[in-house]
């Protein structure tokens, strides 16, 4: 199966039901993207698959084939993602980190559909869990990326 | 309050050599002769003992400091970085004596070691210590550094060290004009012995210390380059997952589709381990898909610790810690309450619970073993406490604690959940199965096994009586407590004496009730319980707070005025709790109409964690049955502080987390098994509900304090008093989702 990732083509034999995060992670050593629940609960996983956010950790590999993966590997080397991460640099967003991965690319899934976005898109996008309770600041940080 | 005092004094006697009493019962199992704290381990007592003799902890530079030829430091911390800035705070302290600024540092977790021990003699992170246990240690290791680079300095130029100064990162000759970066002479320096009369820089001259300095780590973890446990490789790894028993306890019998499940794609091998069963692989989702695949007979095994009994179920634990009778054994007292109960104009009586928690972490636990060839076991492993699980590693695998090479990554959060708790670290599974397969293993839990084997914030009931005087004055306040604390689970409980961690927030409250009697029914938890961020706290003051709430109801007081009246002889606390009231814009408790039209109501609240003082407000309103929290305002007094941007943010966090305990959590247990096994069933809170937070930190030059528990306790009673006020009823029972709204106004 063939994997475009971050604009870079992957050979990878896997079982074609795997998640994509797990592709990323154990097969291909892309540890950036995290797991926290396996169930799209808390959206650590998330990646943008043809631009859109997606958690990784229920998306089969089989289903992405074919479909340009973007992972926080590649965040700075994408200019809205680079904007991103220094409104989180800015804002001081991270505590544990954990979950920031996926948090960025949310961010930056939003600021590409949206580059101005309301505060209800905002809210809209912006769902993944946060169990150090970064909330307001993801949010602050978000709208300083759009004005950037 | 509490703060884990306990554990650091029984570190403490036991490095002196006492009789070791710690309960036997925790940690892996009754069968345990040995024991659980890093420098206890009768092998490792004598070299413990002797080392401690000849090395006093945050003194030795080296063990610290390395100063890189580029000029920058890397920095062992012996406080594990989770989130809470510890990293950035020992950079501020140490680099504003060494005279290096603070973006220069790397930090990283110490390994185990004597001179790490600044926790009382112990080493843990956790009870909100780390700074406060450390400030003016490690400041002096800073300076003591300095020194040496002084010296080293004067030696190289020839010239007194009188007329040596320093910038930052270099030695500076002024009358020559002449400058030494610290890298040229670090190795010179590190030859030298430590200095040990040092002057500290005055607090007015601080550039860094008290300067909300930007957090280390924030760039790596907002590109996905930060590393935690769960991240790690090494060569040769295999992955490994497993299956535990539904109730601890119970020990893997016939495994019905071995055969098949052998035959899984990339599985390595089956094991079984005590109380589980475990598929190595070569993926973690590989060997996930095969322990999970396995069809395990359970059988009860006898002797477990704290096995899981088949009809356990959290109502009917409730119901006994309600029903639990008696005065309890004395916490705190104070006048004679039952007298002034007796005398009193009116009696307020009330009955408060709270459930268990879960941690809930994001970063599920994992650990990494690989055993060497001269026999070493190298471990990577997320913990708060790297002697304790070095001491508990070692005797597992049954070599010297000094062949166990611990290192302690970032923790992807830990709310006091990577402790050394009985059954609930993956480690001694990694080292048995990286034994068993003679290759590295990393081993990870699932969420759900997580969920099944994390170790609990306690459950607890509490019944309280006050009496009033005519003027709806309090004058006596009793309360009894049933439960069982987590220290007192792990570091031994005297029967006659109560475990202050299940009292904390009921005890040690600062107010002007004359005649008080607090008071603990110890009553066994069936689960394997733990420390929550806030541990007693979590709870207590959520008890205590709001029934505070119900006296000045009862006596026709305001909530804040009464509070205010009863602090008239505590300038602390009436300071800190006026200003919250001006942070809020003054004190209203409502109900009133906002802009928005919604009808709202606010609740203050008061907590004394962790050396530091607290007062919180909270406005909240609802919509079709569901409480919503605009604003929560808070007023912190530390003493004095380090960093002020990362006390903002902990208190975002505390408050993130104890609205969600307030609002939402709850572990249920029916027939002797938690009913979530991942957040789908066990709701945490979301973006949505987050409130803005308002935070006014209050240096009052007391003692200080802790920062990364005490935003917490406040909270939950600050929005269940508002709750009350706007729902014409009292919340005593936690989470408050299970108050029926209904017919409340919008």
């Amino acid at each position: 199966m063939e994997l475009t990732i971050n604009g870079t083509k992957h050979q990878v034999d896997i079982e074609p039901d795997t998640p994509l995060l797990w592709v990323l992670r154990d097969e291909l050593g892309m540890t950036g993207t995290k797991y926290g629940c396996g169930l799209a609960q808390c959206g650590a996983c998330t990646v943008l698959v043809d631009g859109q956010a997606t958690r990784s950790c229920v998306t089969p590999v089989e289903s992405v084939a074919g479909s340009e993966i973007m992972t926080i590997e590649a965040i700075t080397e994408d200019s809205v993602g680079q904007k991103v991460v220094e409104a989180w640099v800015a804002n001081h967003v991270a505590q544990c980190g954990y979950c920031q991965s996926g948090q960025v690319m949310a961010a930056t899934a939003l600021l590409k559909q949206s580059p101005q976005p309301t505060d209800e898109d905002i809210a809209g996008a912006m769902v993944n869990l946060c169990r150090c309770g970064t909330y307001n600041a993801i949010a602050a940080a978000v709208r300083q990326a759009a004005q950037a | 309050m509490n703060e884990m005092t306990p554990i650091a004094s029984e570190i403490m006697s036991s490095e002196l050599g006492k009789p070791f009493k710690l309960s036997r019962r925790g940690f892996l199992g009754a069968s345990l002769g040995a024991l659980v704290l890093g420098v206890t381990l009768p092998a490792g007592r004598a070299r413990a003992q002797a080392a401690a003799a000849t090395i006093t902890p945050g003194t030795r530079v080296a063990a610290f400091l390395e100063i890189r030829p580029d000029s920058t430091v890397l920095f062992r911390s012996a406080f594990i970085e989770g989130g809470q800035g510890i990293f950035t705070a020992m950079a501020q302290i140490v680099g504003e004596e060494l005279d290096v600024d603070p973006a220069n540092f790397v930090v990283e977790g110490a390994p185990p070691g004597p001179d790490y021990l600044l926790t009382g003699g112990g080493r843990f992170t956790g009870g909100s210590m780390s700074v406060r246990m450390s400030y003016e240690t490690m400041r002096r290791l800073g300076a003591s550094a300095r020194q040496m680079l002084l010296q080293a300095a004067a030696a190289q130029l020839g010239v007194p060290v009188s007329e040596l100064s320093t910038e930052p990162g270099r030695v500076v000759h002024a009358a020559s004009g002449r400058t030494i970066p610290y890298g040229e002479i670090a190795d010179a320096a590190a030859g030298l012995p430590v200095a040990t009369e040092v002057a500290l820089r005055d607090r007015a001259d601080f550039r860094w210390i008290g300067k909300p300095v930007e957090r280390l780590d924030v760039r790596d973890k907002s590109t996905g380059k930060a590393q935690y446990a769960i991240d790690l490789k090494v060569d040769g790894m295999l992955y490994a997952a497993v299956q535990h028993s539904p109730r601890l306890g119970g020990e893997p019998g016939a495994l019905q589709n071995e055969a098949d499940v052998r035959g899984m794609p990339g599985v390595h091998s089956i094991h079984r381990l005590q109380g589980a069963v475990a598929v190595v692989a070569n993926s973690w989702w590989r060997a996930r898909m095969a322990v999970e695949a396995l069809q395990v007979t359970w059988t009860d095994a006898v002797g477990t610790a704290h096995a899981m009994p088949a009809d356990f179920s959290t109502e009917a634990h409730m119901a006994k810690l309600k029903a639990a009778t008696g005065n309890g054994v004395a916490y705190e007292t104070e006048g004679d309450v039952q007298s002034a109960l007796t005398s009193a104009a009116r009696v307020v009586e009330a009955a408060y619970d709270a459930p268990y928690l879960v941690h809930g972490q994001l970063e599920p636990p994992s650990a990494l073993a690989r055993w060497k060839e001269d026999g070493s076991l190298e471990l990577w492993i997320p913990n708060q406490a790297p002697e304790m699980f070095q001491a508990e590693a070692a005797k597992l695998a049954g070599i010297a604690p000094e062949k166990v090479i611990i290192h302690s990554p970032m923790l992807g959060g830990f709310f006091g959940r990577h402790f050394l708790y009985q059954t609930a670290n993956p480690f001694p599974q990694a080292i048995q199965l990286a034994k068993a397969v003679g290759r590295p293993i990393k081993l990870i839990w699932s969420r759900e096994e997580e969920f099944l084997r994390d170790a609990l914030r306690p459950m607890a009931a509490v019944r309280f009586r006050a009496g009033l005087d005519g003027n709806g004055m309090p004058i006596a306040l009793a309360a009894v407590a049933a439960g069982e604390g987590p220290t007192g689970r792990w570091f031994g409980r005297q029967p006659d004496k109560v475990d202050s961690s299940a009292v904390e927030g009921i005890a040690g409250k600062v107010y002007a009730i004359p005649n008080r009697r607090v008071a603990h029914i110890h009553v066994d938890d069936p689960a394997i319980i733990g420390f929550w961020r806030s541990v007693g706290h979590s709870m207590n003051d959520f008890f205590y707070e709001t029934f505070f709430d119900e006296m000045a109801d009862a006596g026709q007081q305001d909530p804040y005025e009464l509070r205010h009246r009863l602090l008239a002889e505590s300038p602390r606390h009436r300071t800190l709790l006026e200003a919250v009231a001006e942070l809020s814009g003054g004190w209203k408790r409502g109900p009133f109409t906002a802009e928005d039209g919604t009808r709202r109501a606010r609740g203050v609240a008061m907590a004394s964690p962790f050396g530091s003082e607290v007062a919180t407000i909270a406005e909240v309103s609802q919509r079709q049955g569901e409480i919503i929290v605009h604003d929560v305002w808070v007023a912190i007094d530390p003493g004095s502080i380090v960093n002020p941007a990362i006390i903002e943010a902990q208190v975002n966090s505390a408050v993130a987390l104890g609205l969600s305990s307030a609002l939402l959590e709850e572990v249920v247990y029916v027939d002797g098994v938690p009913q979530a096994r991942n957040y789908d069933g066990y709701p945490i809170l979301t973006p949505d509900r987050m409130p803005r937070v308002h935070v006014r930190i209050v240096e009052s030059g007391a003692p200080m304090g802790g920062i990364g528990e005490p935003g917490l306790p406040g909270v939950p009673p600050a929005v269940a008093n508002a709750v009350s006020v706007l729902a014409g009823k009292r919340a005593r029972s936690l989470p408050l989702s299970k108050l029926d709204l209904k017919g409340v106004d919008g």
